[in-house]
C-alpha cells in the first residue's frame, strides 16, 4: 500500500515539476512578445522609467496615432508605404511559390525523371543555406540588373527562399493521394489536367494553403535580407522599417513596438484562420518517407 | 459490340519486360478472369487496356478500332480500382455522377442514370454520405455503381475483392456475378484469387511471368490443365505431384510404388519417360469415404500424419511414395493421427506432366 502511496505522490511531484518547467520556458519565450504588446499602449516614460513598470498605468493609442498620422504627434515615417510594400511583395512571392511549389510538388509526387533525387536533394540544401550568407553575391547582381530597391527584387529572393519548402510541403500532400483517384477520374472521362483540377487539387487544398502560409508568413517578417536589398519607401518592407524609429541619439521605442505590433496581427490572424491545415500540413509532410 | 483483341501486347519498362507479347480475344459480353500469382503481369495488361499503361509493342483493340494510342478517357470502359479510388471529398451521388458531368450530360440526365445505378446496386439511401462515412462493401458497389453508370463498353475490374474479409467478400463476388446477369457487358476481371476466377469466369486466362499459359472455360482449366503450373495454381488444395518414371503400363514412383497408367493418357508416354503424376487431393480418399468410386483406381494403404477435420470433409496429411500428399476424407468421420486407412487413388482423373518441362504429357 505504501508503495503505490508513495508512487502516486512522486508521480504527482514529476507532474508539478513539469507545468513549473514548461511554464517557465514559456515565460521566458512569452515575455518580450508581451512586453513588446505593451509597450506599443504606452508612453516611452513609462517604457524607460527605472525599475520597469509591468502594470501600465495609462494605455493610450497616441503610439499608433503617431506612426499612422493622426493624432497629436507625428513621426516622419511612411508606415503606409511600408505596409503596402510588405504586403505586395509578401503576397506576391507566395503565390508565385506557391504556383512553383504545386507545379514542382506534383512532379515530385507523380512523374519519375532523370536525376529526380538529386534535384529533391539540391532543393533542400538550399534551404540548409542561412539566407544572409548569400546577400552579398545576390547584392551584388542586384546592382548590375538595378533590382536593388526594387520590390521585383526582394519578390525574387523571397520566391527562391520558399520554393524549397513548398515543394517539399506539396509534394508530402499530393503523395498521400493515391494516385489510382486521378486513374479513375482519367477512365471516368477526365483529360490528365482535369482530374489534376477536379480530383487531386482540391484534396490537396489544405497542404497547399499551409504552404502558403509558411511562404507568407516567412516572406512578412524577413530582415536581414530586405535590409541588405532596399533603400527607401520604393520597396522597405516594414521589418526594415521598424530601423527608422533609430535616431543617431535617440530610439523611439513605443513607436517601434507600435509598428511591431502591426506587423504581429496579421501574421497572427492568418495563423488562426490556417491552424487546422497547418498541423495537418506539417503532420502529413512528417509522415512521408 | 465491345469484342477486346489483344495483338503481340508487349509491355517492358526500359530493357525490364513485364508483359511478353500476348494473344487474347475476350468476346462480346465474355467475363474474362485473368488469374496468376503477383508480379505475373495481369494487372499490367488490363492497365494497357484501359489506358493507363503505354503499350510498348502490339495491338489493342476495342470493338475493333485500335486504341493503343488513344487516352482512357476516350476508349469508352470503366474501372474498378483495388482500393475502391473513390473521390474523398464527393459524396456518393457526385461520384456515381462525375463521369456523366465531365461528359456534359443535362443534370435531369445525370440524376436519373445515378438513381438508376443506386437501384440496380441498392446504394439510393447512402447518396448523401461521403465514401469515409461508407462501410467496405458499400466502397466497393460505390465504385460498382460508378463503372455501370457510364454504360461503357466493358468493364475492367482490377483486384476488387482483395481488400474485403472473406465472407464480405463471398457476397460481394455473387454480386459482381448478379451485376453481369442484369448488365450484359464485356468484363476483364483481374486477380490472384483462383477461387473468384472459377466462380465469375466464363473463361479463365492463367498468366505467368508475363505470358500466358492457359486459356479455357473453368472446368477447362480445372480438368486439363496444361501444366503443373495451371494444376498447382488452379484447385485449392493443389494437386499433388509426385516425380515417376513411366515403365511399361505403370508409373514408377519414387519409392517403387507402381501405379498403372491411367488408359486415357497411354498414347503420350513412353518407356522411361520421367514423369510427375498429377493427382488432386478429392481424388485420394479413404475406400468409402470419396467422391467417386467407379473407374479405375488404385488401392494404397496410408498412414494419416495430419487431419483437418472441416465438418462434412477433412483434409489429410499422409506420405505417399516417401512424399507428403494432401488427401481428402468425405462424410462427418473423424481420423486420427497414426491410423492406417487403404486410400484408393483415382486414376480417371490422374493427370501427368512432363517432368523435364512442367507440361501436360497431352499438349506437345
Amino acid at each position: 500500500m505504501t508503495v503505490t502511496v508513495e508512487s502516486r505522490a512522486s508521480k504527482q511531484a514529476k507532474k508539478v515539476a513539469l507545468w513549473l518547467t514548461t511554464f517557465v520556458l514559456m515565460l521566458v519565450m512569452c515575455l518580450p512578445g508581451l512586453w513588446v504588446v505593451l509597450s506599443a499602449f504606452r508612453p516611452n516614460r513609462e517604457i524607460l522609467a527605472k525599475p520597469p513598470v509591468w502594470i501600465p498605468e495609462e494605455i493610450t493609442l497616441d503610439n499608433f496615432g503617431k506612426i499612422f498620422g493622426f493624432g497629436a504627434e507625428q513621426v516622419g515615417i511612411p508606415v503606409g508605404s511600408y505596409f503596402t510594400n510588405s504586403l505586395v511583395i509578401a503576397l506576391t512571392s507566395t503565390v508565385i511559390a506557391l504556383i512553383i511549389g504545386v507545379a514542382g510538388g506534383y512532379s515530385f509526387a507523380r512523374y519519375r525523371f532523370r536525376f529526380k533525387g538529386g534535384i529533391f536533394l539540391g532543393l533542400m540544401l538550399f534551404r540548409a543555406v542561412p539566407g544572409i550568407a548569400l546577400s552579398m553575391p545576390v547584392f551584388m547582381m542586384w546592382s548590375r540588373l538595378g533590382l536593388v530597391d526594387t520590390k521585383m527584387g526582394l519578390i525574387i529572393v523571397y520566391v527562391s527562399l520558399n520554393v524549397p519548402f513548398t515543394i517539399w510541403l506539396i509534394d508530402g500532400f499530393f503523395r498521400q493521394i493515391p494516385q489510382a483517384l486521378s486513374e479513375a477520374a482519367q477512365v471516368d472521362g477526365c483529360t490528365r489536367w482535369q482530374a489534376f483540377w477536379k480530383i487531386e487539387f482540391p484534396l490537396a487544398k489544405s497542404g497547399i494553403a499551409a504552404a502558403g502560409v509558411f511562404a507568407f508568413l516567412t516572406s512578412w517578417n524577413e530582415f536581414a535580407l530586405a535590409s541588405q536589398l532596399t533603400r527607401s519607401t520604393d520597396s522597405k518592407t516594414l521589418p526594415v522599417g521598424l530601423l527608422d524609429f533609430t535616431a543617431q541619439f535617440t530610439i523611439d521605442w513605443a513607436g517601434m513596438c507600435a509598428l511591431a505590433v502591426v506587423i504581429i496581427i496579421p501574421a497572427l490572424i492568418l495563423t488562426f484562420i490556417v491552424q487546422k491545415h497547418l498541423i495537418a500540413g506539417l503532420t502529413f509532410g512528417g509522415v512521408k518517407g | 459490340m465491345a469484342e477486346i483483341t489483344l495483338e503481340k501486347v508487349v509491355k517492358k519498362y526500359g530493357a525490364l519486360g513485364v508483359v511478353h507479347g500476348i494473344d487474347l480475344t475476350i468476346a462480346h459480353q465474355e467475363f474474362v478472369v485473368l488469374v496468376g500469382p503477383s508480379g505475373c503481369g495481369k494487372s499490367t495488361t488490363l492497365r494497357m487496356i484501359a489506358g493507363l499503361e503505354d503499350i510498348t509493342g502490339g495491338l489493342v483493340r476495342i470493338g475493333g478500332q485500335v486504341v493503343n494510342d488513344l487516352p482512357p478517357r476516350k476508349r469508352n470502359i470503366s474501372m474498378v480500382f483495388q482500393n475502391y479510388a473513390l473521390y474523398p471529398h464527393m459524396n456518393v451521388r457526385d461520384n456515381l455522377g462525375f463521369g456523366l458531368k465531365i461528359a456534359g450530360q443535362s443534370p435531369a440526365e445525370i440524376t436519373r442514370r445515378v438513381a438508376e445505378a443506386a437501384d440496380i446496386l441498392g446504394l439510393a439511401p447512402l447518396l448523401d454520405r461521403t465514401p469515409a462515412e461508407l462501410s467496405g462493401g458499400q466502397r466497393q458497389r460505390v465504385a460498382m455503381g460508378r463503372a455501370i453508370v457510364r454504360n461503357p463498353d466493358a468493364f475492367l475490374f482490377d483486384e476488387p475483392l482483395s481488400n474485403l474479409d472473406a465472407k464480405l467478400r463471398g457476397q460481394m463476388r455473387a454480386e459482381i456475378k448478379k451485376l453481369h446477369q442484369k448488365v450484359k457487358t464485356t468484363v476483364v476481371y483481374v486477380t490472384h484469387d483462383q477461387v473468384e476466377a472459377m466462380t465469375l469466369a466464363d473463361r479463365i486466362v492463367v498468366m505467368r511471368d508475363g505470358q500466358i499459359e492457359q486459356v479455357g472455360t473453368p472446368m477447362e482449366v480445372f480438368n486439363h490443365p496444361v501444366s503443373t503450373f495451371v494444376a498447382t495454381f488452379i484447385g485449392s488444395p493443389p494437386m499433388n505431384l509426385l516425380p515417376g518414371t513411366i515403365a511399361g503400363q505403370t508409373v514408377r514412383l519414387a519409392d517403387g510404388t507402381e501405379v498403372p497408367v491411367p488408359d486415357r493418357l497411354k498414347d503420350f508416354v513412353h518407356d522411361g519417360m520421367a514423369v510427375q503424376l498429377g493427382i488432386r487431393p478429392d481424388d485420394i480418399s479413404p475406400v468409402g469415404h470419396g467422391l467417386s468410386q467407379d473407374g479405375p483406381g488404385a488401392e494404397v494403404a496410408l498412414t494419416v500424419d495430419l487431419a483437418e477435420p472441416l465438418g462434412m470433409e477433412s483434409l489429410i496429411y499422409t506420405r505417399l511414395a516417401g512424399q507428403e500428399v494432401q488427401a481428402k476424407l468425405y462424410g462427418p468421420r473423424i481420423a486420427a493421427p497414426g491410423e492406417v486407412l487403404t486410400f484408393r487413388l483415382a486414376l480417371d482423373r490422374a493427370h501427368l506432366f512432363d517432368a523435364a518441362t512442367g507440361k501436360s504429357v497431352r499438349v506437345r
